[in-house]
C-alpha cells in the first residue's frame, strides 16, 4: 500500500472520537477527499521542481502514535528562548506537554487549539478563522487540515500589546520510529493588538545519534505543519521560525498570513538544518496601507536541503512587501529560493521589494533561485535582485590588512553576511540566540560580545 | 625602515611598476604625487600585500626583510598600514566589533594577550575623540552609508588603534571637505612620532599644506621622475606634471 492509501484509508480511525455533526470534521473529511484527488507532488510538478520530497515520504510513516515518552529537562533547555518571561506552549512527539508549558487564559487566550476546536464556546472564532486561508489544492495542506489536532491557539483581542512574546516549540523526542506529525496552530492578532511569537523545531534523536531508541529500521519523523496567521487592521505581529534539526529529520512548512489594513507583518525563518526543509511562506494583503516583511538566513552543511517557497500577493494598493534571504551553503548542501509576488490589477501604488543572496561555501554545494513576478497594475514599483558566488575578494583583502588572518576574516565576512538579515528584529535574546547559532554554525569565534 | 629596490610590477600582465627605487626611514613623512595611471595606488597595495599585483623583479625590504613572501595579514602583524583610498562597506559588522577583532588578532600574532575589554573601550574613546568621531559611529555598521568624509576618518582611526610603524595613506585626502581634511591631516599629525613613517599618496598639493612632507617623490609611468623636499609640491601645484 502507498503512503497515501494508507493515509487515507486511516481517516476513519483516526476521527473514532470526534462527534460526526463537528464542523470541524466536515472541514476534515472535505480535505481528505481533496487530498486523495490531488495526492502527493511528483517530479513533474514545478512548485516542487528543486525538492526530491518523494525521498521523506516513506511508506512506513504513521499518524498513529504508540506511546507518551517523557524527557529530562536539561536535553532541552536551550531550546527555550530563556533570560526573559514568556508564554510557552510546548509539544513533544505532537503532544500537549503541560508541565514546560505556560499558557493563559487572562487578557488574551494562549493555549492549545484541541481545547478550542471542539468546544462550543469558540464555536464562532473558528468558523469565522479556522482554515479559511489555506491552499485547498496544496497536498501537504490539506493532509495537515485532514488530520491536525493539536497545536497552538492564539488570539489576541482588540488594542492589547501583549506584555511577553510567545514561544511555540514543538519536540521530537526520537522515541518512536515513523512519526508523521500534523502540528497546526491558529494565531487571530485582533485588530490593533500587537505580539511577538517564535515557533521552533527541534528532534532529540535521529537515526544515525546512539541511544536506546535506535534499531535497524528506525525511520525519522517527518514533520507536516500549518500555520494560519490572521492579522487583523493595524495589528503588528512580529513572527519567528526557527528550525534547527538534525540531518535526518524533515520538515514541511506552510503558512498563511492574512493581513487587513494598516497591518504590519513580519516573518523571519531561521533554517539552520534539516534532511529536506521545505517553507511555504504565504502573504495575502487584504486591505490598504498594508506591510509585509519576509526575512530568512539558511545555513547549512552535509547533505541537508532547504527549500523556501515565498508568495507575496498584493491584491490592494498603497501596500509594500519586502523580502530579503540570505544563504550559506557548506559541504554538498543544497537550497532553494522561489519568491513569487502577485500584483493585482487594482493594487497601484504598491513597492514589493525582494532579495536573495547566496554563498557557495562547500565545492559541491548548490542553490536555485528564482524571482516570479506577475504583476498586473501599471503604476508600481518591483524589484528583485539575486546573487550566488563566492566572498567579496577585496573586502578580504581589506580585513587581511588589518591583521585579521585569512581564516577569521572569512569566517567574519560570512557572520556579517548573515547577521545583516537581523537589523529589525526587536526582541534582543531573540537576536543574540540567533547569533550565537550563525557563529557556531560557520565555525567562527568571535572576538567580541554579541 | 621601508627599502624598495628596482620594482616591477605587473597588474594582469601589463607592466606598472617599472623599475621603481624608494628609501624610507623611521620618523619621516614622505609624500608620493604623480598623475593618473603613473602606478601609485599599484605602489601601495603592493606593499600592503595585494595578491593581484605580481612582483616580476626588483625588492621589498622593510626592516632589512625582504616581504614579498608574507600574506597581507602577516604585513599588517609586523607594522604595515595601508588607509584604502575606497574603503569596502562591510554590512553586519559594526566598526567597534571590527576595529576590537583586528587588535586581538594583531596581539595574538605578535603572541601578546588580548587588550582587556576596560583598557579596549578607553582606547576606542580616545582615539575616536581625536578623529572627533561621534560614538553612535562606532556602533554603525563598517563604512555601511558612510559618507566619503567619514570613511576616510574611519581608516585613520583604525590607524591610531593599530598604531603601525608604516602607515600608508593612499588619496586618503580624496572626497574630503576642508574641515574633515583639517581633521583627517591633525589625527595623522598627532600620531606621527621619530620611531613610525608615514608615506602620503596623493594628486594635490592641499594635503600637504597640513601634513608637512620631508620628502616629494613625482611618480611617473612606473618610475620616481624626480624627488625633492616640499617646495617640489608647490612647483607641481603651479606648473603640473609636463614639465618633469
Amino acid at each position: 500500500m502507498s503512503l497515501k492509501e494508507k493515509l487515507v484509508s486511516s481517516f476513519l480511525a483516526f476521527e473514532l472520537d470526534t462527534d460526526i455533526n463537528s464542523p470541524i470534521h466536515d472541514i476534515r473529511s472535505k480535505s481528505i477527499k481533496e487530498f486523495e484527488k490531488v495526492g502527493f507532488p511528483d517530479k513533474k510538478n514545478e512548485f516542487w521542481k528543486y525538492t526530491p520530497i518523494k525521498k521523506v515520504l516513506n511508506e512506513e510513516l504513521t499518524i498513529f502514535k504508540k506511546k507518551r515518552h517523557l524527557i529530562e529537562f536539561d536535553k532541552v533547555k536551550d531550546f527555550f528562548l530563556g533570560g526573559i518571561e514568556s508564554y510557552k506552549i510546548v509539544f513533544i512527539d505532537g503532544m500537549y506537554d503541560p508541565l514546560w508549558s505556560s499558557t493563559t487564559h487572562k487578557g488574551a487566550d494562549i493555549c492549545i487549539l484541541s481545547s478550542v476546536l471542539e468546544n462550543k464556546k469558540y464555536s464562532n472564532v473558528i468558523s469565522k478563522y479556522y482554515n479559511t486561508i489555506v491552499d485547498s489544492k496544496e497536498s501537504f495542506s490539506l493532509l495537515n487540515t485532514s488530520f491536525s489536532k493539536e497545536g497552538a491557539y492564539v488570539n489576541i483581542p482588540k488594542n492589547i500589546e501583549l506584555d511577553k512574546p510567545i514561544e511555540i516549540i514543538h519536540i521530537n523526542s526520537g522515541g518512536e520510529s515513523s512519526l508523521m506529525l500534523q502540528p497546526r496552530n491558529l494565531i487571530i492578532l485582533e485588530k490593533g493588538s500587537k505580539a511577538q511569537i517564535v515557533e521552533s523545531h527541534y528532534s532529540l534523536i535521529g537515526k544515525n545519534n546512539i541511544s536506546p531508541y535506535t534499531f535497524p529500521g528506525y525511520i525519522d519523523p517527518l514533520t507536516n505543519t500549518l500555520t494560519e496567521i490572521h492579522v487583523e487592521e493595524n495589528a503588528n505581529l512580529d513572527y519567528y521560525k526557527i528550525q534547527n534539526d538534525l540531518d535526518t529529520t524533515s520538515i514541511i512548512d506552510n503558512t498563511y498570513i492574512n493581513q487587513k489594513k494598516n497591518s504590519v507583518a513580519s516573518c523571519h525563518t531561521f533554517s539552520f538544518g534539516g534532511n529536506i526543509v521545505r517553507n511555504n511562506l504565504n502573504f495575502y494583503q487584504n486591505g490598504k496601507n498594508i506591510n509585509s516583511i519576509l526575512k530568512g538566513i539558511t545555513i547549512l552543511g552535509s547533505n541537508q536541503h532547504t527549500d523556501h517557497h515565498t508568495l507575496v500577493h498584493h491584491a490592494n494598493p498603497n501596500c509594500e512587501s519586502y523580502q530579503e534571504y540570505k544563504g550559506i551553503y557548506n559541504d554538498k548542501s543544497t537550497g532553494v529560493f522561489n519568491g513569487k509576488v502577485i500584483v493585482d490589477r487594482v493594487a497601484q501604488k504598491i513597492n514589493a521589494f525582494q532579495q536573495n543572496n547566496n554563498l557557495l561555501v562547500g565545492d559541491h554545494s548548490s542553490v536555485n533561485t528564482k524571482p516570479q513576478l506577475e504583476i498586473f497594475a501599471d503604476d508600481v514599483k518591483c524589484s528583485h535582485g539575486c546573487t550566488i558566488g563566492q566572498l567579496d575578494k577585496s573586502a578580504l583583502f581589506y580585513l587581511k590588512t588589518r591583521g585579521i588572518t585569512e581564516k577569521d576574516a572569512k569566517g567574519l565576512l560570512t557572520y556579517a553576511f548573515a547577521n545583516n538579515v537581523l537589523e529589525n528584529v526587536k526582541m534582543q535574546v531573540l537576536k543574540i540566540k540567533i547569533k550565537k547559532i550563525i557563529a557556531n554554525k560557520i565555525g567562527v569565534s568571535l572576538g567580541f560580545e554579541l | 625602515m621601508l627599502k624598495i629596490e628596482n620594482l616591477h610590477v605587473n597588474v594582469e600582465n601589463k607592466a606598472i611598476i617599472k623599475g621603481l627605487n624608494l628609501e624610507v626611514n623611521a620618523g619621516e613623512v614622505h609624500a608620493i604625487m604623480g598623475p593618473n595611471g603613473s602606478g601609485k595606488s599599484t605602489l601601495s597595495a603592493v606593499i600592503a600585500g595585494n595578491e593581484d599585483y605580481d612582483v616580476v623583479k626588483g625588492k621589498i625590504l622593510y626592516n632589512d626583510e625582504n616581504i614579498e613572501d608574507l600574506s597581507a595579514e602577516e604585513r599588517a602583524h609586523k607594522g604595515i598600514f595601508m588607509s584604502f583610498q575606497y574603503p569596502v562597506e562591510i554590512p553586519g559588522i559594526t566598526v567597534t566589533n571590527f576595529i576590537k577583532t583586528a587588535i586581538n588578532s594583531n596581539l595574538k600574532a605578535r603572541g601578546k594577550k588580548e587588550m582587556p575589554a576596560n583598557e579596549m573601550l578607553k582606547n576606542i574613546r580616545e582615539k575616536a575623540n581625536l578623529l572627533e568621531i561621534d560614538s553612535k559611529f562606532l556602533s554603525r555598521s563598517l563604512n555601511e552609508g558612510f559618507s566619503g568624509g567619514e570613511k576616510k576618518r574611519n581608516e585613520i582611526f583604525q590607524m591610531a588603534m593599530l598604531e603601525p610603524t608604516l602607515a600608508i595613506l593612499d588619496e586618503t585626502d580624496s572626497g574630503l571637505d576642508i574641515d574633515a581634511l583639517r581633521i583627517v591631516a591633525s589625527g595623522v599629525n598627532k600620531l606621527k612620532n621619530k620611531d613610525n613613517a608615514i608615506i602620503v599618496i596623493t594628486h594635490y598639493q592641499r594635503l600637504l599644506d597640513h601634513i608637512i612632507p620631508d620628502y616629494v617623490h613625482v611618480l611617473q609611468d612606473g618610475k620616481i621622475a624626480k624627488s625633492g623636499d616640499k617646495n617640489l609640491a608647490l612647483q607641481l601645484e603651479e606648473k603640473g606634471y609636463d614639465w618633469i
